[in-house]
């Protein structure tokens, strides 16, 4: 569930922009008639996409006029959900798994590298912790689901995977730089493939896409 | 040991194009029309004889589930709702097939929707998968840009819609009646059953939910023949498994496997072992966050599958194989998944939404030992007290990892208490 509470300085108004608002009526109709409602998670996220990655009131108040919905049904889904931010956050937002599986991994020395470089302090809770130039955002989660691949961070959209304190503290830096490097494993491996060579599905195809 | 030519998911480590033309040359959507055109009853039968039980974690038989939608509709649509809300510790086998090999599931929910006279299906997707989402939408629109979906899917008359729908972060919504508040546009809260979701499901209409692999399953079953599914395993058992192996092992890796493979077979053959060998071996969760966790003398022989994992009090879940060895603290290692309940508990009912609060508290004494030894069999009873007292299993499931350390591991918890009285005791006597 969300612990995000509700920002002190709100924006006046929210409306889609014009390419959105299209978007968003084309995601209205994949509901039945009279189940709009339905779009109310995909219309919540592009907003918080439109807003800097965070979720104002009155962005809630317009998703709600739009799916003619009653305002506190909206409030209630935009709290119970973990994604939806509802103060600011960093242009880089970090979400760090520690749960069991990235734990055994390791995630505590990503957590620490988090720490280093970033001068924040981990509250083992699902707190956010902001750099002091507010350009990065660290919060640990719970399972990404990428576990064969742990320990894991979320940056934005993309998943790391395979990462130690090292590779973290680059990644960091690669990110602070504006050069985010390609998702995915950090280590070299081919997806969630064991580390140096398949036990399975041989002889190895010629081509390699994504 | 599973060979390549019985594996379904040969693009699992995304060696060739995950799209149409990849996934044709794999032997996607090859003779769909034909299949549909077998009609409902025989596609049922098929899934049947298969054997397939739910890759979702109940292990439900898929075949039974689909047949319990009613024959004929009476006015209301009915509808496939695929759970793709993959969240339970340990497990990222939907991921793969979301990201590596989407025209599975798209072809497997126009089969399993024709079977079950559903006209639309519905694919929650967690949030968080963006990109295995996006896959996904690219796949959903590439067939129906080819009419394998639409108003005349693959030319058999059948009208078929697929929607892509992603969640926002919320383990609860992979509880099925829970998937549906959601998609309605609520919070994730699981409802009271009955009613059950064949008979009122997603907008009061009839409806299954299945996991992402029981579906993308299907086609390849039906093209291959239920003897050959139900030929791989244990009777009851049957088919191949993806796996996810993560934790204490040398090369954590996901893999395609036999139902019924020996744990140990499955570690070594495809994770290079434990790490500093067997004999290093703690314990492993076996199927998913949770199910109890085995210790070592029971991994030695155990079966990956429904029934064997259940004869040893653990499951198998979503076969999620979260292995731990000698140096884990294996107190933290539980706590640690009990603040996860506590986390994703709804709130809804109150054994849960104060017992999973409980339950780490006390965990949390428990990794340092500052407890009470009776106060093991109070967390025992506390976690009984959760088990079966709410609307949804993620009561049981809060409770099962705990149950599972002190069924294996209360040794080393009385350990700890001893040593933490000993280490407070000290100062005080020297002071003497």
């Amino acid at each position: 569930m969300s612990g995000g509470t509700s920002h002190a300085e709100q924006p006046a108004t929210f409306v889609f922009s014009p390419e959105n608002l299209a978007w968003a009526q084309k995601v209205i109709a994949k509901y039945p008639p009279g189940r709009q409602a339905s779009a109310v998670l995909p219309l919540l996220d592009r907003a918080q996409r439109q807003h800097r990655n965070w979720l104002p009131r009155a962005a809630m108040d317009y998703v709600a006029g739009l799916l003619d919905m009653a305002p506190i049904r909206v409030y209630e889904v935009a709290t119970f959900y973990s994604m939806f931010n509802l103060a600011p956050v960093g242009e880089w937002f970090l979400q760090v798994c520690t749960t069991t599986p990235c734990w055994l991994r390791g995630s505590d020395e990503v957590m620490k590298a988090c720490e280093r470089k970033l001068h924040v302090k981990a509250t083992g809770d699902a707190s956010f912790l902001h750099s002091s130039d507010g350009k990065f955002t660290v919060r640990e989660v719970e399972c990404l689901g990428a576990c064969v691949n742990a320990p894991v961070i979320q940056v934005n959209d993309d998943f790391y995977e395979d990462l130690d304190g090292a590779s973290t503290e680059k990644l960091i830096d690669a990110l602070a730089a504006g050069t985010p490097p390609p998702k995915g494993p950090m280590n070299g491996r081919q997806v969630s493939m064991p580390t140096g060579g398949r036990t399975s599905l041989f002889p190895v195809p010629a081509s390699g896409a994504e | 040991m599973l060979q390549d030519k019985d594996r379904i998911f040969t693009n699992l480590y995304a060696d060739g194009d995950w799209g149409l033309e990849g996934a044709r040359k794999r032997g996607d959507w090859d003779g769909t029309k034909e299949i549909l055109l077998k009609g409902r009853d025989w596609i049922i039968k098929e899934i049947q004889d298969s054997g397939l039980r739910g890759r979702g974690g109940a292990g439900f038989p898929t075949g039974m589930k689909w047949s319990f939608m009613p024959k004929k509709s009476d006015g209301r649509p009915h509808y496939l709702v695929v759970n793709a809300d993959e969240s339970e510790p340990g497990t990222c086998k939907d991921r793969e097939i979301l990201r590596h090999d989407p025209h599975k599931l798209v072809e497997g929910c126009l089969i399993a929707g024709f079977a079950m006279g559903a006209n639309a299906a519905y694919i929650y997707v967690r949030g968080e998968f963006y990109n295995e989402s996006s896959n996904l939408e690219i796949a959903v629109q590439q067939a129906y840009a080819a009419g394998l979906i639409g108003p005349d899917a693959c030319g058999s008359g059948w009208p078929f819609d697929v929607y892509v729908h992603r969640g926002a972060g919320a383990y609860i919504c992979g509880e099925e009646t829970a998937l549906i508040e959601s998609l309605e546009g609520k919070k994730g809260q699981p409802r009271l059953k009955p009613p059950f979701p064949a008979g009122m499901g997603l907008y009061g209409c009839p409806t299954t939910v299945n996991n992402v692999e029981s579906i993308a399953v299907a086609p390849t079953i039906i093209r291959r023949g239920a003897a050959w599914f139900a030929g791989i395993g244990r009777p009851k058992n049957s088919g191949t498994k993806l796996f996810c192996i993560s934790g204490h092992v040398n090369k954590p890796c996901t893999v395609e496997e036999a139902m019924s493979i020996p744990l140990k077979e499955l570690i070594e053959k495809h994770c290079g072992g434990v790490r500093g060998g067997w004999d290093n071996l703690l314990g492993i969760i076996p199927g998913g966050a949770s199910v109890p966790v085995l210790p070592k003398a029971i991994c030695d022989t155990v079966l990956m599958d429904f029934d064997a994992l259940r004869e040893v009090r653990s499951g198998l879940g979503t076969a999620a194989v979260i292995v731990m060895d000698k140096s884990t603290d294996i107190v933290k290692a539980i706590a640690r998944l009990s603040r996860f309940y506590m986390h994703e508990s709804c709130g809804q009912c109150t054994p849960c939404r104060e017992g999973t609060g409980w339950l780490f508290r006390v965990m949390q004494r428990m990794v340092k030992g500052e407890a009470e030894p009776k106060e093991i069999d109070m967390l025992e009873e506390v976690t009984r007290q959760i088990e079966g007292h709410t609307i949804c299993a993620l009561g049981d499931a809060a409770a099962w990892p705990v149950q599972g350390l002190i069924r294996h591991f209360r040794p080393e918890m009385e350990m700890r208490i001893q040593n933490y009285k000993a280490s407070r005791a000290l100062p005080r006597a020297a002071a003497e």
